[in-house]
């Protein structure tokens, strides 16, 4: 794997034009916060034999991995790669302090699993009901932040009250025309249930069988992003062996940051002998909801949306899949709704995975200024494709008293199809 | 000794953070290290600090506290520089501008804009579109390059071939002098009235002083823009049509030709739709009024065919031309997608000379066995020949080497320069005697050392050492 690194660093010539790009060098002007001062110490420390220093962990957990550089990176660099591999050989080794890793680690796992996930969101809510506190213990956060912080701003969303599973099988109204499958997912199953059920009663409109299988479990992405990449692999060969049974045209994803990851399964697998032909076929298939509607429309509106919306860019869609003009297109053929530009709208909000807890000081930073950006629209409603980005996003706004909400560009074409 | 320094560096650092604040001063490894060069690749070296001030007046308390401890100090833009300006001494504090970008004020009716030297140069254009004006030069690299960087460079770009270079744009300066007083030379006025010391200080690439504030001048945005692609099956045909486009009376505002080579990455990056079996491309622009910039364009495209055009398409709408422009600016970007380590040579020829000029560096760089790919300014003659190599080569890089000074003997003999525009830095020191006598050379020395006498600021750049 080093040498993979050290292949793919090799394209970087040091031209700086991923500079103005990146929302940390943004923020600090620092060269060290920056891409190419990034790839530098990954190539130090993989082919110079420099140590893994906790200055050189701090700069690479400091990246966001919203790989805005690439889409900037005129050579082709594939950064997100880069930091993958790197990322997994800073957690592989012992050089990060056991505490921080455990924790990171810990909260990664809760994430994926949805149970846990939902009873933890259940027990920090009624904490902060019965005290006004943080619900996350001091001690815990200086863990996982490695002690930049005391207290975090938690990532909000409403949660449904209680939830039956999604239907695994859902046709089509009128005619059939494709059977698609849709990830029913981790943080995504838990927090916006109700995009999953946008998402389902649109593809059924534009003539889908939409399956949903319920026996499907975390694709890795949280992991792979995190740096744990063998647990990320694992659970993307286990995501290979329970779709192995199932037939379909289309793997539609709603949620950028895992629609990023899985698009590489051909990849990431590539070495797999037992699943890399699998991960290619399978990543041919899998496609964003705002691709596939864009793909499949034009969609015959029978309401309208009469709102002024902006759109934001997810990372993972626009820089991690390339994914721009789908989402806008489609939200400007929506009746009565009136599309508004949006400062910096493909500058990363800061919540980035597990970024928000991890980098709490940078994540608010870049918060704010999204803030900033959107309230200054003059919408009243924030459109986005991913989960990760709708609850951060939410709390900013929240903390600011605004009445601007946020919603999924599929929730939006829902309401008005 | 070694002691000393390292006692002193700690106490300097202490005082830098008492003065600047600690997040403005960097000291660990991997902070140093991400300040280890620009986007030269044959020289690394990592500063002891690095330092981030946010106004003038900081930048001359540190330029003064490394003056106190002897420590050379190295200033720095966006490191998109090409020479190794920015690449630090070692034992070196680097003072990056980078903090300091800020749009001053923009004077519409005078057309004049103040900036601190770390705003980047497209900056300058966004904060004065809105008044119909825009600041001429633009380096390929504008979207993120610096004015302070451009100054020490007196960079040029695509649109200098009718608009000038920085020299020609840049009316005042606030710099800190090597002792850390500040000064200012010129003005918003035309004439500087005395000595014309921005012409001095302009492209003398940090080695004067540290450029924090520049007052612009601003240039009216042209009434119609068209854009031109010629595409060839024969380089010599795309020379030959730079030559007689000038020569026809036409003078566009960029004559940029671009080689298979670059083309094939620039397709792969952007998907252009460029012919795949072209040998190069020319962009030619002309602006200035509907019916003029129409007339130029069909001499231009007439001219082009004389010369052996296969097909001349013009941008239809401006999208269309952002393309075009974006394939052009990021073109010398796309080239990491053919080797590993990048070279861009800079040397300058009369225009005439281009045709024989280009083809003595094809020979050359059979010579040498390099792959030499070329993406530069046609219309002012600043070749820009892309080397692809693999650094980690020993011999390749020897070769490289002994083919750089070829090139630039060939431009020096051919009545040129040895650099357009991206300055001499450390790459082309010793090449200036290809250019300039002894005299010559002492008179530039004897210039340096009233500025710095000290030679604590960026050191080792430009001149051969005597």
């Amino acid at each position: 794997m080093s040498d993979d690194l050290l292949s793919l660093a090799s394209r970087c010539i040091r031209c700086g034009f991923c500079q103005d790009a990146c929302p940390t060098y943004k923020l600090t002007a620092s060269e060290t916060a920056s891409p190419r001062g990034r790839i530098r110490l990954m190539v130090s420390v993989t082919g110079e034999g420099k140590s893994l220093t906790p200055d050189l962990i701090h700069a690479m957990d400091l990246c966001l991995g919203c790989r805005a550089c690439e889409t900037a990176c005129p050579s082709g660099v594939e950064y997100g790669r880069m930091l993958e591999i790197f990322r997994h050989r800073i957690e592989a080794s012992s050089a990060r302090p056991r505490v921080q890793h455990a924790s990171k680690a810990g909260l990664i796992a809760m994430m994926e699993r949805p149970a846990a996930f939902a009873a933890s969101l259940k027990i920090a809510a009624g904490a902060r009901r019965v005290s006004g506190n943080d619900p996350i213990p001091s001690p815990i956060v200086r863990a996982i932040t490695g002690g930049k912080a005391d207290q975090l701003l938690m990532p909000t969303a409403d949660l449904p009250e209680s939830t039956s599973p999604l239907p695994e099988i859902s046709p089509a109204s009128g005619k059939r025309r494709h059977t698609v499958a849709i990830l029913p997912g981790c943080v995504m199953q838990v927090l916006y249930d109700r995009v999953h059920r946008a998402t389902i009663r649109v593809l059924q409109k534009v003539g889908c069988d939409v399956l949903a299988p319920r026996a499907l479990g975390c694709c890795g992405a949280l992991d792979i992003h995190a740096g744990f990449l063998s647990s990320g692999l694992e659970r993307a060969r286990a995501f290979l062996r329970t779709l192995q049974t199932l037939d379909y045209d289309a793997f539609v994803v709603n949620s950028a940051g895992c629609g990023s990851t899985l698009t590489e399964y051909g990849d990431l697998l590539a070495d797999d002998p037992v699943h890399s032909y699998e991960a290619r076929t399978f990543a041919a298939k899998v496609v964003d909801i705002s691709t596939f509607l864009d793909d499949h429309g034009p969609l015959s509106f029978t309401g309208r949306f009469e709102r002024t919306v902006a759109y934001h860019h997810a990372c993972h869609l626009a820089h991690g899949q390339r994914v721009v003009e789908p989402p806008r297109r489609l939200l400007e053929q929506v009746p009565g709704l009136r599309l508004v530009p949006l400062a910096e709208s493909d500058l990363c909000c800061g919540s980035a995975g597990t970024y928000n807890i991890t980098q709490p000081d940078m994540a608010k930073r870049l918060l704010d200024r999204k803030v900033d950006n959107i309230l200054k629209t003059g919408a009243e409603i924030v459109a986005m494709g991913n989960p990760g980005c709708m609850a951060w996003i939410q709390t900013g706004l929240q903390e600011r008293g605004s009445a601007v909400r946020i919603m999924h560009t599929v929730e939006i074409v829902d309401a008005a199809l | 000794m070694m002691l000393c320094t390292e006692i002193g560096l700690a106490q300097l650092e202490q005082e830098l953070a008492l003065a600047l604040g600690p997040d403005a001063v960097l000291s660990s490894p991997a902070d140093v290290l991400a300040y280890d060069g620009d986007a030269y690749p044959a020289a690394r070296q990592a500063p002891a600090l690095v330092t981030l001030p946010t106004c003038t007046e900081q930048v001359s308390t540190v330029v003064r506290l490394c003056n106190r401890y002897g420590t050379p100090f190295v200033p720095r833009g966006a490191g998109t520089g090409l020479s190794g300006g920015a690449t630090p001494s070692p034992g070196s504090v680097v003072i990056s501008l980078a903090r300091m970008n800020r749009v001053l004020e923009v004077d519409p009716e005078n057309r004049r804009a103040v900036v601190e030297a770390g705003c980047p140069n497209i900056a300058v254009s966004r904060a004065v579109e809105a008044y119909g004006l825009h600041y001429a030069p633009d380096p390929s690299s504008q979207t993120v390059c610096t004015i302070g960087g451009n100054i020490a460079e007196n960079a040029g770009g695509p649109h200098t071939l009718k608009y000038g270079v920085t020299v020609n744009h840049v009316l005042g300066v606030t710099m800190v002098l090597a002792d850390g007083s500040i000064v200012t030379a010129g003005g918003k006025a035309d004439d500087p009235g005395a000595f014309d010391l921005v012409g001095v200080i302009v492209g003398s690439e940090g080695t004067f002083g540290i450029v924090t504030e520049a007052t612009l001048r601003l240039t009216p945005l042209p009434q119609a823009v068209r854009t031109l692609l010629a595409i060839y099956d024969r380089v010599e045909s795309c020379t030959s049509s730079v030559v007689a486009i000038v020569g026809a009376g036409v003078l566009p505002c960029a004559l940029e030709m671009i080689d298979q080579t670059i083309l094939l990455a620039i397709e792969d990056a952007f998907q252009m739709g460029f012919p795949g079996d072209a040998r190069a491309v020319l962009t030619i622009e002309l602006d200035g009024s509907e019916a003029g910039s129409a007339e130029e364009a069909a001499i231009a495209r007439e001219v082009c065919l004389q010369h052996g055009a296969r097909e001349v398409r013009e941008a239809a709408t401006p999208e269309e031309r952002a393309r075009l422009w974006l394939a052009r600016k990021k073109g010398v970007g796309t080239t990491g997608r053919l080797a590993s380590t990048i070279v861009t040579q800079d040397g300058a020829i009369p225009r005439s000379r281009l045709p024989d000029v280009l083809s003595g560096i094809a020979e050359c760089a059979e010579r040498h066995r390099i792959r030499v790919c070329n993406i530069f300014h046609a219309g002012d003659g600043n070749l820009h020949p892309c080397v692809l190599y693999d650094q980690a080569d020993p011999d390749e890089s020897a070769r490289v080497h002994a083919f750089n000074e070829d090139v630039l003997r060939l431009c020096v003999e051919a009545g040129g320069t040895i650099t357009g525009e991206h300055g001499v830095g450390i790459e082309k020191r010793e090449a200036m005697r290809l250019m300039f006598s002894e005299p010559d050379l002492q008179l530039m020395h004897r210039l340096r050392e009233t500025f710095d006498p000290e030679g604590l600021c960026n050191p080792g750049k430009m001149l051969p050492c005597p």
